[in-house]
């Protein structure tokens, strides 16, 4: 069922928002041992809620996603629900605030159902490296879910929330949406409040909506865009759309991600795709994408960095296990976050220190925003004779679990085809394009700063065509 | 020795006072006196997903003082992150500047022994405040650190000088006028508790350049720096190199201390803040805020010489502290009389608070009852003298002059007749000084001095004066 079907049954009176919330509970409890997509099922939260909107509703007070459950990723701050970014060092941690997308959310009558799983601070591309274990991938339990929302792109894949609320960093909404044969989208950069979203590298990440269908997609951007006066770094804008034709939509065609380490397969899929808008009067051009050798190097020095600032404040005097009093608060220090950090969290706060170091700043730091500026000129240039720029979500159909986690260079080509757009600025979005002997694979297109629109037109048009996501992973079947 | 060259540069830390809320969230600024954490919310916390949005006001306030201290204002103003680890601070991060400051090339000019003096400003910017470490008993014998996040985040001007001064009254008198400046445009009441703070450098001929932190009132500068300026000679004297190193002001010891290595040797990896955009700053605004800048204490100098005829000296003293100013002003302006108002303002009245260690606003009276004083004075009713006396009653009492007058049976004896009661008993009681008196014209004086006694010092001396004398001139014709 559609976001969109429960407010519509909700408002008739042929549903009550009990109802909703028992049936996906149910699901979510069963299959959570199977896929680990929760890591919290936020039980009573969300019976709570559902007969707080009861009352609502008699009042006559209802709203855009009435009764509608979400999955939350678990780096989303929920004011008395525990929020740990699957972490050992925010284990415990409930928030005294709701973020501001949550705030929307529940103004809007959207009951949070659970905090889903992550790589760690939101640090990977597989969900593997999470402190509560890895993500299984609904359609096909020995792989990996992609990440780092993987754990919102199982519960929705898994139909164990019908919506869900990711944030992306330089994919980590997109990827595991593509390998979840789900529609997943990264907004414009200043589009959605960050406030309350627990920061891994803040210039580039934004959070967004997760769905099976393109229009859920478009409901959950009504509720969470528009300006909030805690974050500053946000831009006026106000999400509308309505769907039209791709006839005349003219796409850019990067030919250096469709190449070398790019899986053939997920190629075609993705060629089969820009035939299909092809076939409904779209055109399209292949181009060249020089920069694209440089873009993760440019990614992940800034990412690195701005994380080993953001998490600094995670040292064990108000989160985390308690402190060694015996020690001096130095030591303490060095111990909790020794102890509380995984190793791929780690990894990126020495190698974002060494960025920022005296000495290494100008040749690291300061060089990659040099060249974030090249990239998004380059896109926005490239956006001035195209409506969008259409890539394969990620270079390869979803990996086994433990393939690649020992390589994170390997783990961070996943990356390759997504990082551009958190780089630029500019919004992105993954549809499903088909499977690879039964795993998902995801389109992936680019459009202008704050042209959300256009995506789900492209969006719409793919899914009226396809019918892809109206599939669903036998595995999940109860 | 005296004459080997110091060089002191300055860093000066001032809270924002007059703003109502913190810099990065909408906390109250007003965090004294409150029960620990409890002034406090997700952004000065720091908690998880939290993010700063910043107080506009801070940048105008800001700009008031870059102005005030003839700064070039910078068009595009950009926050960075300090990183490093303490306990006082929420984020283990400061907000601060660092490349595109507030602020640059200002000076001010100072005034010590009459001579003026240009020192130099280098920049002005804005950061956040750290919360506060509390100790259970004193540093060595707490078993543990309590942090209190109240100051977190308030609203610091930092203003750092060129190495322009060479003594430490210099750099106390700087201060001073930092203060006054900061007092006059309203920005910062340097009277509250750790409002001043500041971190001085020092070198002297032939040493390296040692920085000194944590000195908590602008007081202690002179105090610190004097200190400092000792140990370094001494060890100039010695042949011993001055290294270049970080020291810690110890208040109560009056000791500077060396830090550890570690700390010495930080590397604070600034970047910009991703979370705040780069503050553009218009002309129009600056202009506006020009417009509207108030009165600044050289100007009122000037015009306090000019309006009321005072010396510059008096001047000077009166705007070292803009309370003080406007305290004479109000009283000139009931009273009228600008040279006894002056003096007994910067003479009487500054000499007491110094004395009792409380700043003019914290007098429980107003410059209307200083004015009920000088007019009893005026009237005849008391002396001048009695007159610092009931100023000290009421500095302490905070009664009403006249009621202190009255209470304590202070009153001026002018009459002619009441006074020769005095000089007669005096003549009948030092029979044998009145008699060397009129061979020795200098016994009048003691004589008269006997007189002021008996009466309790409230006759008027120059009448007294004048009776012994003539007693003395009229005894001295008769034995004649
Ligand atoms: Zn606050």
């Amino acid at each position: 069922m559609t976001a969109k079907q429960i407010v519509k049954l909700v408002l008739t009176g042929s549903l009550s928002p009990v109802d909703v919330v028992e049936t996906y509970l149910d699901r979510a409890k069963k299959l959570n041992p199977k896929i680990n997509a929760f890591i919290t099922i936020a039980e009573e939260h969300a019976r709570r809620s559902a007969e707080e909107l009861e009352k609502r509703l008699k009042k006559g007070f209802p709203g855009k996603l009435i009764g509608v459950p979400i999955a939350v990723k678990d780096v989303i701050s929920t004011k008395g629900i525990e929020t740990t970014c699957a972490s050992k060092i925010l284990k415990g941690y409930v928030p005294p605030y709701d973020a501001t997308v949550i705030r929307r959310l529940k103004a809007e009558g959207a009951i949070i159902i659970g905090k889903t799983n992550m790589d760690e601070f939101a640090m990977g591309s597989s969900t593997e490296l999470s402190a509560y274990g890895p993500t299984r991938n609904p359609w096909n339990l020995e792989r990996v879910v992609g990440g780092s929302s993987g754990g919102s792109g199982a519960a929705v894949a898994a139909r164990m929330a019908p919506i869900a609320l990711g944030s992306d960093t330089g994919g980590s909404i997109r990827c595991p949406a593509s390998f979840c044969n789900i529609v997943g989208l990264k907004p414009t950069y200043g589009t959605v409040s960050r406030y309350g979203l627990i920061s891994y590298a803040c210039s580039l990440e934004q959070i967004g909506p997760m769905t099976v269908d393109v229009n859920d997609c478009a409901l959950l951007m009504e509720v969470i865009t528009g300006k909030d006066c805690f974050d500053s770094t946000m831009i006026d804008y106000k999400f509308k759309w309505t769907p039209r034709e791709v006839k005349g939509l003219r796409m850019a065609v990067p030919k250096e991600f469709f190449g070398e380490g790019t899986d053939e397969r997920v190629a075609n899929r993705v060629w089969d795709i820009i035939k299909l808008l092809e076939s409904h009067g779209a055109i399209y051009e292949e181009i060249s994408f020089p920069l694209a050798r440089y873009v993760l190097a440019c990614y992940y020095i800034i990412a690195m960095s701005e994380a080993s600032s953001n998490l600094a404040r995670y040292d064990g005097v108000r989160y985390g296990p308690p402190c060694d009093l015996s020690l001096p608060w130095y030591d303490s220090y060095s111990k909790i976050r020794g102890e509380g950090f995984g190793i791929e969290v780690k990894r990126r706060i020495i190698l974002g220190c060494f960025a920022l170091s005296a000495g290494y700043y100008g040749r690291y730091y300061l060089k990659a925003l040099k060249l974030r500026t090249m990239i998004r000129n380059h896109v926005l240039s490239i956006l001035k004779s195209f409506d969008v720029i259409v890539t394969p979500t990620t270079p390869f159909p979803p990996f086994k679990i433990g393939e690649r986690v020992e390589d994170p260079l390997a783990l961070y080509m996943a990356d390759v085809d997504t990082v551009v757009a958190n780089l630029a600025g500019v919004p992105a979005i993954s549809v499903p394009a088909g499977f690879i002997d039964g795993l998902p694979v995801g389109a992936q297109f680019m459009a202008n700063h704050c042209c959300e629109d256009l995506l789900l037109t492209v969006a719409k048009c793919i899914q009226d065509e396809t019918n892809f996501h109206t599939k669903v992973s036998k595995e999940v079947r109860l | 020795m005296s004459d080997i060259k110091v060089k002191i540069g300055l860093e000066c830390h001032c809270q924002m006072t007059s703003l109502k809320t913190k810099l990065f969230c909408r906390c109250p600024a007003d965090y004294r006196g409150k029960p620990p954490n409890t002034n406090v919310c997700p952004t000065c916390l720091g908690l998880p997903g939290s993010l700063p949005y910043l107080n506009r006001r801070a940048v105008e306030e800001a700009i008031k003082v870059a102005l005030a201290l003839n700064c070039k204002i910078n068009r595009r103003m950009v926050f960075y992150r300090k990183n490093y680890f303490y306990p006082d601070l929420s984020k283990n991060f400061q907000i601060s500047q660092y490349d595109y400051p507030l602020a640059v090339d200002g000076q001010v000019t100072i005034n010590v022994n009459g001579t003026d003096k240009v020192i130099r400003i280098k920049r002005v910017h804005i950061e956040e405040d750290p919360g506060r470490i509390v100790y259970k008993g004193s540093i060595e014998s707490s078993p543990y650190t309590l942090v209190d996040y109240n100051r977190m985040g308030i609203a610091l001007l930092e203003v750092v000088t060129e190495p322009d001064m060479e003594t430490p009254t210099e750099a106390k008198a700087f201060l001073q006028e930092l203060r006054s400046i900061l007092e006059h445009l309203d920005v910062s009441d340097g009277s509250l508790e750790g409002s001043m703070r500041c971190d001085a450098n020092i070198s002297i001929e032939g040493g390296s350049r040692v920085e000194i932190k944590n000195i908590t009132s602008f007081k202690e500068v002179e105090r610190a720096l004097s200190y400092e300026i000792i140990r370094q000679r001494n060890l100039l004297r010695r042949g011993v190199q001055v290294k270049r190193e970080t020291r810690h002001w110890d208040e109560v010891r009056r000791v500077t201390v060396a830090l550890r290595a570690k700390e010495e040797e930080m590397d604070y990896r600034y970047f910009p803040e991703p979370d705040l955009v780069p503050i553009e700053i218009a002309d129009e605004m600056i202009k506006k805020i020009k417009e509207q800048l108030p009165e600044l204490p050289a100007t009122r100098r000037i015009r306090l010489v000019k309006q009321y005829g005072l010396t510059e000296y008096e001047a000077r003293v009166l705007t070292s502290d803009k309370h003080l100013a406007d305290f004479f002003e109000k009283l000139v302006s009931i009273h009228g009389n600008p040279k006894i108002d002056c003096n007994l303002v910067i003479n009487e009245l500054l000499r007491l608070l110094n004395e009792k260690n409380i700043g003019v606003r914290d007098l429980k009276f107003t410059p209307l009852e200083v004015s009920e004083l000088l007019r009893m004075v005026d009237e005849g009713t008391i002396s001048w003298k009695s007159a610092k006396y009931v100023l000290r009653k009421m500095v302490e009492t905070g009664e009403h002059p006249r009621k202190i007058v009255e209470i304590e049976g202070i009153r001026r004896i002018a009459s002619i007749e009441e006074i020769e009661k005095y000089v007669d008993m005096v003549f009948e009681k030092y029979r044998e000084d009145v008699e060397e008196a009129l061979r020795e014209p200098k016994v009048v004086h003691k004589l008269v001095g006997e007189v002021l006694k008996e009466t309790k010092m409230l006759a008027d001396p120059k009448i007294t004066f004048q009776i012994v004398s003539k007693r003395i001139e009229k005894l001295r014709e008769l034995k004649k």
